[in-house]
């Protein structure tokens, strides 16, 4: 079967899928943020694909711009990861139970 | 006859989904390093999927900034804190259950959807070819301004990941 939008879609589901699996499942913070990264990444798919499919380079724009404003954002959560270590000496979620009633 | 890109889509696609799953649950490692060395696999398999979909300047930018960059950040701040006691803990099973079926809830509702509303059948109009010439012209003729608003973002990011990692906070 040739692959076509559908085919695409679905891949980009089935990996956000993915992503949610590790953020809710995961305890590691570092690993939580990768099934951010990999839930980002799925939505980057759809958008390169609906982009080819309809003949509009503006998706890919937008692409550009989310992989841009991603970097960013792994810069500033990554800092903020390394924050927390220093003052808990933990990255682990369950640890943190500050905001615990 | 199956074309050698339909066959390459279906493998590139079944190894962006193994190397996703193997970064999230892998059954033979917790290591963050592990986790973080498959998800530049699954990074580098969705380039290939970008090369299929004839955005090979996206593919480029996906490998040099996300495989390149980002995760050689997420590594380096991994291995700097050396997270060692993370290895001896076990997966939370209820944590595992329930997100599994939070993630198969989603993989449906999103899956039914496409199946549902998406044509099954390519449209037979033109392709975006999505050469690097169009995509820098649209870039710096009509999308300027959130081009320039990026440069700003990333400036303040940097400027904020250094503060907040300084170890006095004042």
């Amino acid at each position: 079967m040739i692959p076509g939008l559908h085919h695409y879609l679905i891949v980009s589901a089935l990996l956000f899928s993915l992503g949610l699996l590790g953020v809710v499942a995961r305890r590691n913070l570092f690993v939580v943020y990768m099934g951010l990264e990999l839930m980002l990444n799925a939505a980057n798919l759809a958008l390169v694909a609906f982009s080819r499919f309809h003949n509009n380079l503006n998706g890919q724009v937008m692409v550009f711009f989310i992989i841009t404003v991603a970097a960013a954002e792994v810069a500033v959560g990554l800092a903020l990861l390394v924050a927390l270590y220093r003052k808990r000496q933990t990255a682990h979620v369950e640890d943190l139970t500050t905001l615990k009633l | 006859m199956p074309q050698f890109t339909d066959l390459l889509f279906y493998a590139l696609a079944g190894l962006t989904l193994l190397f996703g799953f193997l970064t999230v649950l892998n059954p033979l490692s917790r290591s963050p390093v592990t986790s973080a060395m498959f998800l530049v696999l699954t990074i580098l398999s969705m380039a290939g999927l970008f090369v299929l979909l004839h955005a090979f300047f996206l593919a480029a930018v996906q490998i040099l900034v996300y495989a390149g960059a980002v995760m050689v950040v997420f590594l380096f701040v991994i291995m700097l804190l050396d997270l060692k006691e993370d290895e001896r803990r076990h997966f939370n099973q209820v944590a595992v259950g329930l997100g599994g079926l939070s993630a198969l809830a989603i993989a449906g509702t999103l899956v039914a959807a496409v199946v549902k509303s998406v044509p099954a059948v390519a449209p037979a109009g033109r392709l975006a070819e999505g050469e690097t010439k169009a995509l820098g012209r649209l870039l710096f003729e009509s999308h300027i301004l959130p081009f320039e608003i990026l440069s700003l973002l990333l400036l303040v990011a940097t400027v904020g990941a250094i503060l907040i990692t300084k170890k006095d906070l004042r």
